[in-house]
């Protein structure tokens, strides 16, 4: 079924220029954060600008995206932008985005929400109407500038960044072979409506959580496909920090090697949503045809959906060199104070009600 | 500015959407209907035709802002440049991914996506472009750069610098 050769056309991601160190951040809260910095494995975590949000990042990430693969906006049949940093509760994200690269007006277009793996899942979404013909590309991203509650140990690694896929049937640099997930009733993390900074289970966010889903999901993916932790090149899981996706990886049997594209929380943070699909994008900055991939999301509440794909020889065509690597994010940013960070992130009372 | 404006204005502010004479192949931001440059001989009516900018330029001036306008107090100081696209039209925006020091005359610089403004917590968000400079893989900003002083562009030997 030639349908079924569907997957990547196209990425673009990126990440504001903003760093701040988990010791600067425990300095004000009296704790050792350079510590818990080596805890988590994140060295830095990336913070937006005053004007930069879900919307914006999205929108940057996308440009890239379509710049590289020379995608026609107009052609786009599908957006979903998976985030829980959505700028409006009510007022579609995707409609801005689907604006400011001229895909509108003859598209679907949604916001999807599912902790960190909305994006995941707007992939998911993207495939199956790729695959049916009902549209020619679909474009699934995943963006978060997500917060922490002043203090908290979220503080430290939650933050900023996108991830934007456009999904179709020509050219595809890496196909989909295959695409499950696992999905239980999981009360790990949550924001109730009108909160400003999420709740979470403590340890409760560990082993019943994002490591049995992953792992669950790891192991249908094996079945389903057939396949062993050898016959991947590459692995990606989520990273809500360093330490998670690397004790995953090691249970499931993959090597440091195979790890390493994947892993980008240590110099970036958290960035939620697009976590997974930034680590995605670093694999396929370095990636040579044949390579086999492994994509293991996951959001709070809980869900994995993991990706088996295949890079193809299309890669020799695609012009990786417009935009920005993802190396460039790794490396690249401006520390700033905890102080400019508060009033960058709002967290400064302006007196306003 | 009203919700119906902005919106209006939505094409050009998104996406840096302009015009271009099919006779003379002059390229205007922001849109004209008729071309200044031929409308001695009526040759351009209804030969404009759309055309979106790349968001290339460069900055021509600039000056830096110390008194900001409403909603840009988290953002002092910052620099407002004019800039030339690499299709000729002359563009105002702010320049954003820099210290304000690292502006310079000549500066290459590319259309970002932001924020432009809020109408309080609880009303609508304005996004349009400003400008960020053109960053090329492995000469970006590396942690502390902005502590030593930036090379200057080879077209600016002494930028004249205007301090709102
Ligand atoms: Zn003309």
């Amino acid at each position: 079924m030639q349908n079924m050769n569907a997957g990547i056309v196209s990425y673009g991601v990126y990440v504001p220029r903003y760093r701040i160190t988990p010791a600067e951040i425990g300095q004000v809260w009296g704790v050792d954060g350079a510590a818990m910095g080596q805890g988590l494995n994140i060295e830095r975590k990336s913070v937006p600008a005053p004007d930069e949000d879900t919307i914006t990042i999205s929108t940057e990430a996308l440009r890239v995206a379509l710049l590289r693969a020379k995608i026609d906006p107009q052609e786009i049949g599908a957006l979903y932008v998976g985030s829980e940093s959505h700028p409006y509760a009510v007022k579609p994200t995707a409609t801005i985005v689907a604006h400011a690269v001229g895909a509108t007006p003859h598209l679907t277009a949604a916001d999807y929400e599912f902790a960190c793996k909305a994006g995941t899942a707007a992939i998911q979404t993207c495939l199956g109407l790729v695959r049916s013909e009902m549209i020619r590309y679909g474009v699934a991203i995943g963006t978060d500038t997500s917060q922490g509650a002043p203090g908290d140990a979220l503080e430290y690694s939650a933050s900023a960044g996108g991830g934007a896929l456009v999904i179709g049937r020509e050219n595809v640099i890496a196909t989909v072979n295959h695409t499950v997930s696992y999905t239980t009733d999981t009360p790990d993390f949550w924001r109730r409506e009108g909160q400003r900074y999420p709740s979470h289970g403590g340890r409760f966010t560990g082993e019943p959580a994002y490591f049995r889903h992953v792992s669950e999901c790891a192991k249908s993916m094996f079945q389903a496909a057939g396949t062993t932790t050898k016959d991947y090149t590459h692995v990606v899981f989520h990273q809500p920090n360093g330490k998670f996706p690397r004790r995953i990886g090691t249970q499931l049997g993959f090597t440091d090697d195979q790890m390493k594209y994947g892993m980008v929380t240590p110099r970036i943070g958290n960035t939620y949503s697009a976590a997974a699909l930034i680590g995605l994008a670093n694999v396929l900055d370095h990636a040579k045809p044949g390579e086999r991939i492994l994509v293991v999301g996951y959001g709070s509440g809980a869900g994995s959906d993991a990706f088996d794909l295949t890079v193809t020889d299309a890669l020799a065509g695609y012009n990786r060199s417009i935009g920005l690597p993802v190396q460039f994010f790794l490396d690249g940013g401006v520390e700033l104070s905890y102080s400019v960070y508060a009033k960058f992130r709002g967290k400064i009372d302006m007196g306003e009600a | 500015m009203t919700i119906a404006r902005f919106w209006r204005e939505t094409p050009r502010r998104y996406n840096l959407g302009g015009s271009r004479c099919s006779v003379c192949t002059t390229v205007y931001f922001p849109p004209r209907t008729v071309c200044p440059t031929c409308t001695a001989h009526r040759q351009s009516l209804g030969k404009m035709e759309p055309f979106q900018l790349s968001g290339e330029g460069e900055v021509v001036t600039f000056s830096i802002v110390h008194e900001p306008a409403e909603g840009f107090e988290m953002q002092v100081p910052y620099a407002l440049a004019i800039v030339k696209a690499v299709e000729g039209p002359l563009l105002t925006g702010q320049v954003v991914n820099v210290v304000p020091e690292e502006v310079k005359i000549g500066l290459k610089v590319h259309a970002t996506f932001r924020k432009l403004r809020e109408e309080g917590a609880a009303g609508v968000i304005h996004y349009g472009y400003k400008f960020a400079p053109k960053e090329e893989a492995g000469t970006g900003p590396r942690a502390g750069r902005e502590a030593e002083p930036a090379p200057t562009p080879a077209l600016s030997p002494d930028p004249s610098r205007a301090r709102a």
